[in-house]
């Protein structure tokens, strides 16, 4: 297995318009067959890194590196050869509304593969079961929670056992037991076929239990620190300190930039 | 100087907004072969939007052809022409009403619906999650649409004239008393197939690209929000409606241009 990294993001800037930054010239590797977990306050870019790595848009300046390819949108044949490599979890699932739990899965079997349908309903049943629903395999998708749907969509990422996965808060919203199951899947899919896993979260604990690596990012797009999850925790850098043990005061601003209080209350006049 | 500027601004971001609507509708011409090797997608969507769209055509179809024959019959009554109604009658479901009425209430029930699918589907991410399984939404979805809403609406106008003519009949024959015979036979010598029906039946395809096209294009260029969406589906009724008139005017001086 190469040394090289499986995905390199180097020097990117990126924003939606002219006016906002999302990333602000940040480098990151990530090493192939570990997990690595992106950690940051909301609205700091993350979900957005993981957009340039699967092409949906490109960076304003620098570039991603796909195992040694340069991402480009524009190349639709690369785009299409990158991303039947990878796998991607949405934050919200992002289920076929008009298609069962079974056929959710059963999708990209469908559309991307020439497997017979006896196969694909045995593969399906397991990564269900992998997931801990092969009993709701029949269900509609409005018949089930929302972290049910995460679990689903988890299932479907790992249907075609991409050699990259990408899961943007895989956590969120589910309760503890789904959460442990989730973090235990996600490190034991990586072990087991040698994936390359990039996990977005807010969650602390989990993404410390199960990464190889941990990148703390600040809004304004930009790294503020990256190690394991040992050198993190124990860092003495203010911002990391503050993130990592949840403390309300610190150079993490809770409050989006604002006017002064006397000026939005009109407490100078009244005084 | 602001006032041009202004213009200037108008102008150019039409222009944007053109260009944009045709590098969409070159896109989906091209993701048509790749739907039509897969035409069980094409035959789902036929049964989704022509069932949708049935109730609302069949009984427009049926009102019509009742007030029509009415109509006809006091103005032909006039001048002692009032056996020429059904063929009148024929003459303006087959030609014109049937395929225009019919592509504007497909606008506003299977159009509608449409562009409110995929907008939802894009709120939800399902567009994007398609896109990074490599797997080309346009093909996978908005083709076999437009596939069907193209072979839908002819279909569609045939049963709108169709049951327009049989409105026409119960009101002309059955209460006003005009001879069967004669209104049957009359639409039977004067309706030529391929200059009549045939015509109608490739206004109705065109009304159907219209249709289709803007209802998909504006569900898949909306902002994913319910604001979004609902100005969508808004703007698909009015751009096709107003798109199927403006070529309906364009198809008949084509068409029907000699007597």
């Amino acid at each position: 297995m190469s040394d090289a990294p499986f995905i390199e993001i180097d020097r990117v800037t990126f924003g939606y318009d002219s006016r906002r930054t999302i990333l602000s010239d940040i480098s990151l590797t990530f090493a192939r067959g570990k997990v690595t977990a992106v950690l940051g306050s909301s609205g700091c870019g993350k979900t957005t890194l993981l957009r340039l790595i699967g092409g949906v848009h490109a960076a304003n300046s620098g570039r991603v590196v796909f195992d040694g390819e340069v991402v480009d949108t524009r190349d639709k044949e690369q785009l299409f050869r990158l991303r039947r490599r990878l796998g991607m979890l949405f934050q919200f699932g992002a289920l076929f509304t008009d298609l069962s739990v079974f056929d959710n899965v059963a999708f990209p079997l469908r559309e991307m593969t020439d497997l017979p349908e006896v196969l694909i309903r045995d593969i399906v049943l397991m990564k269900l079961n992998a997931v801990g629903l092969r009993g709701a395999a029949g269900l509609r998708i409005s018949e089930v929670s929302g972290g049910m749907a995460r679990r689903i969509a988890l299932a479907r990422a790992i249907a075609l056992d991409p050699e990259l996965l990408m899961y943007d808060e895989p956590f969120a919203g589910l309760d503890l037991v789904s959460m442990g199951v989730a973090a235990k899947l996600i490190r034991t899919l990586t072990d087991v076929t040698g994936a390359t896993a990039l996990l977005i979260s807010h969650d602390v604990p989990q993404c410390m239990a199960i990464s190889d690596w941990v990148v703390l990012m600040a809004n304004g797009g930009r790294v503020v620190a990256q190690g394991t999850p040992a050198e993190l925790m124990a860092s003495d850098n203010p911002e990391v300190r503050q993130f990592v043990r949840g403390e309300p005061d610190g150079p993490i601003k809770f409050h989006y930039p604002a006017p002064p209080m006397v000026e939005d209350f009109g407490l100078e006049r009244s005084a | 100087m602001n006032a041009l500027q202004r213009l200037g601004g108008i102008t150019l971001d039409l222009l944007a907004r053109w260009g944009h609507g045709a590098i969409f509708f070159l896109a989906l011409l091209r993701a048509v072969p790749t739907a039509l090797r897969r035409f069980g997608l094409v035959v789902t969507q036929i049964h989704a939007i022509g069932n949708r769209s049935l109730v609302i055509i069949l009984a427009s179809g049926l009102a019509v052809g009742f007030v029509l024959a009415l109509q006809m019959y006091y103005a032909l009554s006039t001048y002692g022409a009032a056996e020429s109604l059904g063929l009148i009658v024929n003459l303006s479901l087959v030609r014109e009403l049937g395929p225009v009425v019919t592509a504007l209430l497909f606008a506003g029930r299977a159009g509608t619906s449409l562009t409110a699918e995929i907008g939802l589907m894009k709120a939800g991410e399902q567009i994007a999650a398609m896109e990074l399984m490599a797997i080309d939404p346009r093909a996978r979805v908005l083709a076999p649409r437009f596939l069907a809403g193209i072979l839908c609406m002819p279909l569609l106008a045939a049963m709108f004239s169709a049951v327009g003519i049989l409105g026409a009949y119960v009101v002309a024959v059955q209460l006003i008393g005009i001879d069967a015979g004669n209104f049957w036979s009359i639409q039977q010598t004067g309706v030529d197939v391929w200059r009549d029906v045939g015509n109608g039946v490739i206004k109705s395809m065109v009304f159907g690209v219209i249709c289709t096209a803007v209802a998909l294009y504006q569900g898949y260029e909306t902002e994913a929000t319910p604001e979004g969406v609902a100005h969508a589906t808004t703007r698909t009724v009015v751009t096709a409606s107003l798109g199927v008139l403006a070529m309906d005017f364009l198809l008949t001086a084509l068409m029907f241009s000699t007597p």
